[in-house]
């Protein structure tokens, strides 16, 4: 049988850790037997700027890059970033987002609003058939560490879509730098949790 | 084994993979990976030359000597090298001679949008385009090939897409190195064929003709170019990352897979105009292909239907097929049932469905946009944008922050600090090719121009294109003041090393060129070296050069600090002080937000470099840092 098609589209600002929960979502996908593209744009902005990473699975993936419409997962590391690429997304297509918000630039200076948490959800739910609000940065932080909001969401998306976890921790542990295995194990576990507990 | 690797890592893999010994480049985007990627396989040799130019002269010079090599750069780093690009053209290589160049569609991080397939005619080259990471190295030694067969250089074109895009491809288990010729090597002489002096270019000029319609005639039935039959209703012609949008959007159709960009084979259009009902081309920025097959009498269709400015996608080829009638509309999806909301709003959820509007809660108006009660539904298209912008802790900020103060009319460059003309700190007025600004600024001097003038660049655009402009303006006796931002370091593109970093490419080391010393040789008596946070003797040095007539040189020299990874901790802010008066927020930091009657520290993305705390008039804002800080 032929695998199905699966795209991936993890939204957030430079220096969240979203290439590295990329990286994570390819290898897994390469794992579970797909062909599997990815495609980011780098450059300007190292730290600060809207960053955003598109992993596609299927039997064959031509372009690495998603079509507007018809993207299956959306994982939101910041609530503005994610709501910039709900378009993006097929109707009734899962949104994971991080309830953690960095106002951009034009905020700061006044000069733009920040949405309300409510506007952004009535924004995802015109496309969303089920959308998951996570506290990933603060759990991350009560692991130490905000960087493994990422790999929190990347729990969460684990239990959404229903594969074997030791497939995932077995990549996070090849792609971690050793030291770090434990805690990225760690807020996978809490991830995964919150997805089990959501999803029933 | 399979393994990811983004297609400029596949290129350089595939130098390695065609036995080329020697790589040589200047960094930019989107193309720096592919001699980074090159540099880790063992056995050969890296270098980050000045500039493109002296990256392909030194091509030159290791193909003359009879090696491999290629060289890289970015689209706008060709035009730096056409000049000796022209030139190899004409005298030919002797060891194969590949350039890997990329190009931007989109302007991702370019100042234009060109289409390096051009310079295929223009210079008289073949190019190749490669669509996948595994073609990318496979095209590689392709390219070796064809320049040793035919004796002519050859393009490596890459766009954006394909040079950041993470596609499969079988890698060797094991490396084996490659051995570059380390014993004596003589040098076979052969003035006529190197020196391109009229009688000899002349004929050279012949040759040149005759081989690209050698190569035309070998483009006919080579691996590069394929027909993969379908459909007789439509046949689409595309190379590189545009065919793999037309693959997703013409399932069916027959294609014309072009991997040879320039020159390019008129029989195999011929056959597939036979082939079916239609020729369409979807190709990316210029209309080469599509030209080209009129030309020989075939009616095809492309820039009518497809756009010329700016980067393709999947949905623009669907979006634009669509519209002239190629395809069928998608059914579209319909969704079942009311969307499932975990952990949210649930009164906005129940709002959401019924189409209305209640927005409970949230009504504060803290001036971080939590100010409730904007009924209409957000637009994805107008949400506040997040443009680029310095990042925390980087020391040009100071810099232009002062500028900005002082009302100084600057002549910016290319390179990080390019985003000094990003808002709020709106510091740098132009911006034009890698160097112009030092030439620029003496051209406005030249005429009079009285409002604090100053020209500002980075080091390695100073050593890449700064030079000649610099030494232009002691002899030419101009007055104007020359800012180098000196973080020791290529940063834009990822922190590359240049000839003030103190190593090679290779992790050698050598020796650092003294700025200071460079100006004062090319006739500069007033040189300058500032630490940026020093607010001070920022303020006091460049208020000093600007208002003088006498040509001069500041050096403003910090570590890009993303670069040795300095962080301190961020600092805090103490709310009874702090009134909001903005003046930190003017410094143009991400991690200072504005909450309306205060500011916060994002300390995730704070680098902890204290400069908020230095400008802030009111010390509301409060250093955690353990050494003491700046001074």
């Amino acid at each position: 049988m032929a695998l199905e098609k699966i795209d991936f589209v993890l939204a957030g600002v430079g220096g969240q850790g979203t290439i590295l929960a990329s990286d994570i979502l390819v290898e897994v996908g390469l794992e579970a037997g797909y062909d599997v593209k990815k495609s980011e744009v780098h450059g300007m902005a190292q730290r600060g700027g809207g960053v955003e990473s598109q992993v596609r699975w299927g039997e064959k993936v031509y372009s690495a890059t998603v079509e507007k419409g018809e993207v299956d997962f959306l994982l939101g590391f910041e609530m503005l970033e994610v709501a910039r690429w709900i378009d993006f997304l097929k109707p009734g297509g899962d949104v994971i987002v991080n309830r953690y918000r960095i106002p951009p630039p034009p905020v700061n200076m006044g000069v733009a609003k920040y949405p309300d948490e409510s506007e952004i959800q009535r924004l995802l739910l015109t496309r969303a058939g089920r959308l998951v609000w996570v506290g990933a940065t603060d759990v991350a932080r009560e692991l130490g560490n905000a960087a493994l909001s990422g790999v929190v969401l990347l729990g969460v998306l684990a239990s959404d879509l229903g594969m074997e976890h030791d497939l995932w921790l077995g990549v996070i542990e090849r792609l971690v730098p050793e030291r770090f295995v434990a805690l990225n194990r760690e807020a996978f576990s809490r991830g995964t949790a919150i997805g089990a507990e959501m999803l029933v | 084994m399979k393994k990811l690797l983004s297609g400029n890592e596949a290129i350089g893999y595939g130098a390695y993979l065609a036995g080329c010994g020697y790589g040589v480049g200047y960094p930019g985007t989107p193309s720096t990976e592919i001699l980074q990627s090159y540099s880790t396989y063992p056995g050969v040799h890296a270098e980050w030359a000045t500039n493109e130019k002296v990256a392909l002269d030194v091509a030159t010079g290791i193909s003359y000597a009879g090696e491999r090599v290629f060289c890289t750069m970015k689209h706008v780093g060709l035009n730096v090298a056409a000049d000796s690009l022209f030139s190899i053209v004409f005298t030919g290589p002797r060891g194969g001679l590949v350039v890997a160049v990329a190009d931007d569609p989109g302007m991702h991080s370019s100042q234009n949008e060109q289409d390096t397939r051009q310079y295929g005619r223009f210079a008289k080259l073949p190019v190749v385009e490669p669509g996948d990471s595994a073609e990318g190295a496979e095209f590689m030694r392709a390219a070796f090939e064809l320049s040793e067969q035919f004796k002519t250089p050859v393009i490596m074109r890459s766009v954006t897409r394909l040079s950041h895009s993470r596609t499969p491809l079988e890698v060797m288990d094991e490396l084996v190195p490659l051995h570059a010729a380390h014993e004596t090597v003589k040098y076979d002489r052969a003035p006529s064929q190197q020196i391109p002096l009229p009688m000899n270019a002349r004929r050279m000029h012949r040759e040149v003709e005759q081989k690209m319609l050698d190569i035309s005639a070998w483009a006919e039935d080579c691996e590069l170019n394929r027909i993969e039959p379908g459909g007789s209703r439509l046949g689409i012609v595309a190379s590189g990352i545009a065919y793999q949008y037309a693959r997703e959007v013409f399932p069916d159709a027959t294609f014309l897979k072009l991997g040879l960009a320039y020159p390019l084979p008129n029989d195999l259009f011929h056959t597939l105009a036979g082939m079916v009902d239609q020729v369409v081309v979807v190709e990316e920025l210029d209309p080469i292909y599509e030209h080209n097959i009129r030309l020989l009498g075939i009616p095809a269709r492309g820039k009518d239907i497809f756009p010329l400015c700016g980067e393709f996608s999947t949905e623009l080829v669907r979006e634009h097929a669509l519209a002239a009638g190629l395809i069928e509309a998608r059914v579209p999806v319909s969704t079942s049932g009311a969307p499932i909301v975990i952990n949210g709003l649930p009164e906005d959820a129940a709002a959401a469905v019924s189409g209305g509007a209640g927005d409970a809660g949230d009504t504060a108006g803290d001036g971080n946009g939590n100010g409730g009660g904007d009924l209409a539904l957000l637009d994805p298209a107008t949400l506040p944008g997040r443009p680029p912008m310095l990042c925390p802790g980087c020391a040009h900020r100071p810099i232009f922050y002062v500028l900005q103060r002082l009302r100084a009319m600057v002549f910016g460059d290319i390179g990080c600090y390019t985003l000094g003309a990003a808002p709020p700190l709106n510091a740098t007025h132009t911006c034009g090719a890698m160097g112009a600004g030092i030439g620029v600024v003496h051209g406005t001097d030249l005429v009079g121009v009285k409002d604090r003038t100053v020209a500002v660049i980075g080091d390695s655009t100073f050593f890449h294109g700064g030079l000649p402009p610099l030494v232009n303006i002691a002899y030419n006796k101009g007055v104007s003041t020359v800012i180098v931002l000196d973080n020791r370091i290529t940063a834009m593109t990822g922190h590359q090393a240049n000839p003030g970093t103190g190593h090679t490419m290779m992790g050698e080391e050598s020796p650092t060129v003294s700025i200071e010393a460079v100006a004062r040789a090319f006739g500069f008596s007033k040189v300058d070296t500032l630490d940026p946070y020093d607010l001070d003797e920022v303020r006091r040095v460049l208020k000093d050069h600007l208002d003088s007539t006498e040509p001069s040189v500041v050096v403003a020299r910090y570590n890009c600090v993303l670069q040795t990874k300095e962080r301190n901790a961020a600092p805090h802010v103490d709310l009874e002080l702090c009134n909001n008066c903005g003046t930190c927020l003017n410094i143009g930091c991400a991690p200072i937000i504005n909450r309306g009657d205060h500011v916060e520290i994002d300390d995730i993305l704070c680098n902890g470099c204290d400069y908020c705390v230095t400008v802030c008039p009111r010390d509301a804002i409060v250093s955690n840092r353990t050494d003491g800080g700046e001074e």
